[in-house]
């Protein structure tokens, strides 16, 4: 079982890690990301993420295949929100069962990751001083073009999570 | 009530200072610039008339036509566009300079098409500075009595009058198609483009659709669009959009989807195609 899915109300994890039981299985790794108050020396009052459903759901599965193909495991889930949040909610929840626990924290680990910088999905933070900003595009302007294309790293910063 | 009926005008009068010679007769594949006007046009509209000044009435290449004189000459293109309405003040009148060599069809199709007949005029917006482009618009009867008040007041440029007016403002299916010709080198980088043009059988326009999410959902202030457009690629696609809706995102920092699927900034783009261009992700 790989199933991704995008939600507009709450996470429930119970339910999520019920999906992922299998009496072959002897380990279960769960990550959850939870939306942090503070993103690079700015207090965040809330976010809103948008995703692009049909692709966001077809790339999240093609992870959790590799996930399962590259470590072995059982199985692997992830859910996803999109819509508003406030500070200290579930945003991402990956969760994998296995034989044994160490495929189980490598599988989890692998999917977070490759969630986070391949997934279309897009976090907009609003900030305590009345600013908001789209994570990792609000530097992407053609004028700085230049020097971003040294920049191997530039999609690879992210906030909460 | 319907709306008036259209006629055509094709502007010549000009004296082309810099071109230092009659652009009308400007050739692209051995047609005049003024012949390729003329038959674009003509089908298009219940009559077709070329404007002149009053010392062009007699040369040959203008007289082949229904021609329409200055009333009041030398004050530019508005001499024509005015002798026109003067001439048949029941008519809309499409507007068309002669010096457009990458004009084709569809775009006279798509301005009639989207023409509002209850505006003073319908015109696109250029793709360089989002104003007005006077000299492929149709103007409505009622415009005479704006462009005689305009005159009075001293006021000659059709592009500064058409931003004072109630216009409606089309964008440009195909953002090359309202380029002009101005100088010899001009024509020269023209001549080339017309070149490569009809070997890679661009003029073919596709019908898309595009998805905007995020950022690019807040700056092109919707989340989806449907046009038509001659960008072949992505990447074609993109760049016209950037222009057009004030995308500030480079192409470096964005992905392609085409159909729900990743896709190739520089593979051809079908008929029916649905585009997103995706921003940075930061899910987690």
């Amino acid at each position: 079982m790989n199933r991704f899915s995008l939600h507009e109300t709450p996470l429930q994890p119970e339910l999520l890690r019920k999906e992922l039981q299998n009496p072959a299985c002897g380990g279960y790794a769960a990550f959850e990301g939870w939306v942090r108050d503070y993103n690079d020396g700015r207090t965040v009052l809330r976010l809103e993420y948008e995703g692009f459903a049909p692709l966001a759901v077809r790339e999240g599965e093609r992870i959790l295949v590799e996930a399962r193909q590259r470590f072995g495991v059982e199985r692997a889930r992830c859910a996803h929100r999109v819509g508003p949040l406030a500070v200290g909610e579930l945003a991402v929840w990956v969760g994998v069962s296995a034989a044994h626990r160490g495929e189980a924290f490598d599988a989890c680990r692998y999917i977070i990751d490759e969630v986070k910088h391949r997934v279309p999905i897009w976090k907009k933070e609003y900030y305590q001083d009345g600013d908001s900003g789209w994570v990792n595009c609000e530097r992407c302007a053609g004028a700085a073009a230049q020097a971003h294309e040294s920049d191997p790293h530039h999609d690879h910063v992210h906030g909460a999570g | 009530m319907s709306a008036p009926q259209l006629y055509g005008l094709v502007l010549t009068g000009g004296r082309s200072r810099r071109m230092q010679r009659d652009k009308a007769g400007l050739e692209y594949g051995g047609r005049s610039q003024l012949a390729r006007a003329m038959e674009l046009l003509t089908p298009l509209v219940t009559r077709c008339f070329v404007s002149v000044r009053a010392d062009q009435l007699h040369d040959p290449q203008r007289a082949a036509y229904d021609t329409i004189a200055d009333v009041k000459p030398n004050l530019g293109p508005i001499s024509g566009i005015h002798a026109a309405l003067h001439a048949y003040p029941d008519h809309a009148w499409l507007i068309l300079a002669c010096d457009l060599p990458f004009l084709d069809r569809a775009t006279l199709q798509y301005l009639i098409a989207h023409r509002a007949s209850t505006r003073i005029a319908t015109a696109y917006r250029s793709s360089f500075d989002a104003q007005p482009e006077p000299l492929c618009a149709i103007f409505e009867p009622r415009s005479l009595q704006v462009i005689e008040q305009s005159l009075a007041q001293g006021q000659q440029c059709p592009r500064a009058l058409l931003s004072r007016t109630e216009v409606e403002l089309l964008d440009l299916p195909n953002p090359r198609a309202l380029d002009n010709i101005n100088t010899g080198e001009e024509y020269a980088a023209a001549l080339a483009t017309l070149g490569a043009a009809s070997t890679a059988s661009a003029g073919a326009l596709r019908r898309l659709r595009v998805r905007y999410f995020a950022v690019l959902r807040e700056q092109a202030g919707r989340s989806t669009e449907e046009l038509e457009t001659q960008a072949t690629t992505p990447r074609e696609l993109y760049e016209e959009l950037r222009r057009r809706r004030g995308l500030t995102l480079a192409p470096e920092f964005l992905r392609v989807a085409v159909n729900d699927e990743f896709g190739d900034w520089r593979s051809p783009l079908a008929d029916g195609d649905t585009v997103v261009f995706l921003p940075p992700v930061a899910g987690g």
